[in-house]
């Protein structure tokens, strides 16, 4: 299959690849995906306190399209506003990368990735902040 | 010396053509340009020696006569006249039972679906995890009605060679009609169609360094009579079994190639080429944990490497290392997002089937391009697998089994 050269430059440079801690509590993790299917995102954000995402970090099993669509999608969310991050469609990523149809569910898998890490934060947040 | 990119490992997919194969086939093509059918002129005569001399060198490659050859369109069309002509022919006297096995290639399988669609019944047979059949499966499941048996030399995915010899004793025992699909194994190993006791035998010149669009099916001759019908109709040629002008450069390129491979059978090329195969799959082994090799490892190709590289997935692998052509089981590969059947059947894991890499070595291989590969496949692994959120999972002692994966 012939890619587009940004998205061959994700795969071959990917941003931001590798680990938050997952423990800590400003750190959202999103794990989505399955082996079966062939791909799997881990997808974290550190969150401050006014909602800024001040980093992003993602690790992928999967084809080369969903490899560079988690690498771009930590360089569009990062040192932008929670809000911006929640309202990030996959249609953005497609297009930006010049995905194939076939491989369009790679930039879905990308969008349910930030929502999956974004609840994970929200979740840890709920547990720090209530009546012990 | 310097290696060539981009490095061509891909030789079950099909082969170059040779230059001696070039060279033999470049005169029938302004030359000799007759019409082999044509009998009553030179033209027409110089074209039926062409024809006639690569029919002698094609039988001779498999032990048959040359009056036992079909040319055919490739081995998708050998396939289909075998087995479709085959049931068709004998379904009136016999029954309309046919059987075959689930790792056969797709040529072979939807010849298969198709005679369902014309009434008749076909057994699947299963592999075992090694991709084998047995032929007490086969004799297991002949019946009073079965009319033809269809199992392939070696498998194009895994290079897996089976039982052939003793099948086609099972076969020939109960008299049913036996058809083996040897494409990958012609010119690799030896392919006796007297020893393997096949009554009809598939092969194509692409994948031996010869032209494509070009292949032929082997029909026995002697008791019991083998009757097939033709698919293709009009001049009657090959024996009315496959009419339509002879591609007579095409024929002529497959006899130079059969020829070729012939040579290469004794003059140590095939041991070439297994020398690298193993040491390709020892290097990666003594460099990388967590290798899979699909198939059994002694009924095998030579040329034949296919190994699952957990937690790396097919389709990245092959753009992570684009300098070598090489094919992949994973579904990302493929337009039915399903991945290989093949692997599936041998009870490989869904998730180390998306993780399965083929190499296919050949004649053109140099040992320089496999110390290439072999470097470049590390390399991808290493940092594939520092991407991949599976690996640090198994590097942290978690099950990815106990995890509750969702489907999408």
């Amino acid at each position: 299959m012939a890619y587009s050269d940004k998205l061959v430059d994700h795969f071959e440079n990917p941003r931001n690849m590798g680990a938050l801690d997952k423990e800590s509590d400003e750190v959202g993790t999103g794990l989505v995906g399955a082996p079966a299917c062939g791909d799997v995102m881990k997808l974290q954000l550190k969150i401050s306190d006014d909602g800024i995402i001040e980093d992003a970090k993602f690790k992928t099993f999967g084809c080369g399209s969903a490899i560079a669509s988690s690498s771009l999608v930590t360089e569009m969310v990062k040192g932008k506003s929670v809000e911006f991050a929640e309202n990030l469609e996959n249609g953005a990523i497609a297009e930006e990368l010049s995905l194939p149809p076939v491989k369009i569910h790679c930039s879905v898998l990308a969008e349910d990735a930030i929502k999956a890490a974004l609840a994970d934060y929200r979740r840890k947040q709920a547990a720090k902040n209530a009546p012990a | 010396m310097a290696v060539e990119l981009p490095i061509y490992l891909d030789n079950h997919a099909t082969t170059p053509l040779d230059p001696r194969v070039l060279e033999a086939m470049l005169p029938y093509m302004t030359k000799v340009f007759g019409n082999a059918s044509s009998r009553n002129h030179s033209f027409g005569w110089a074209a039926g020696e062409g024809v006639n001399a690569a029919r002698e060198q094609v039988a001779k490659l498999i032990g048959a006569s040359s009056k036992e050859i079909i040319w055919t369109s490739g081995a998708t069309e050998s396939n289909n006249l075998a087995i479709i002509g085959g049931a068709r022919f004998n379904a009136r006297k016999k029954g309309k039972h046919v059987i075959t096995v689930l790792t056969e290639h797709k040529a072979t399988l939807d010849s298969a679906h198709q005679l369902e669609k014309e009434g008749f019944e076909v057994t699947f047979l299963e592999v075992d995890d090694q991709g084998l059949v047995t032929p007490e499966q086969v004799a297991a499941a002949i019946r009073e009605d079965t009319v033809l048996v269809s199992v392939m030399y070696a498998n194009n995915e895994i290079g897996v060679i089976q039982p052939i010899s003793e099948i086609g004793a099972v076969c020939r025992e109960k008299g049913v009609i036996f058809h083996c699909d040897a494409v990958q194994a012609t010119g690799k190993i030896p392919v006796n169609v007297a020893d393997l006791n096949v009554d009809l035998l598939s092969i194509s010149a692409h994948k031996m360094y010869g032209p494509k669009g070009i292949g032929a099916l082997y029909v026995r001759r002697g008791r019991p009579r083998i009757r097939i019908e033709p698919l293709i109709f009009g001049g009657g040629h090959e024996r009315g079994l496959r009419s339509g002008t002879l591609a007579v450069h095409q024929i002529v390129g497959f006899g130079k190639a059969a020829e070729l491979a012939m040579d290469d059978l004794v003059s140590g090329e095939i041991e070439r080429v297994r020398g690298m195969r193993d040491r390709m799959w020892t290097t990666l082994q003594e460099n990388l944990d967590e290798l899979y090799l699909n198939g059994s490892e002694t009924n095998r190709l030579p040329n034949n490497l296919n190994v699952s590289f957990a937690y790396v997935e097919g389709e990245a692998m092959m753009m992570a290392i684009k300098d070598i052509a090489v094919s992949s089981g994973s579904a990302c590969t493929s337009a039915s997002l399903e991945p290989s059947y093949v692997l599936r059947a041998l009870g490989v894991d869904v998730e180390l089937a998306h993780t399965s890499i083929r190499f296919g070595l050949g004649r053109f291989t140099t040992d320089e391009e496999i110390d290439y590969a072999i470097a470049e496949v590390i390399t991808a692994v290493n940092k594939l697998r520092d991407m991949s959120p599976l690996w640090e999972m198994v590097q942290d002692g978690i099950d990815i089994k106990s995890i509750q994966w969702e489907a999408h």
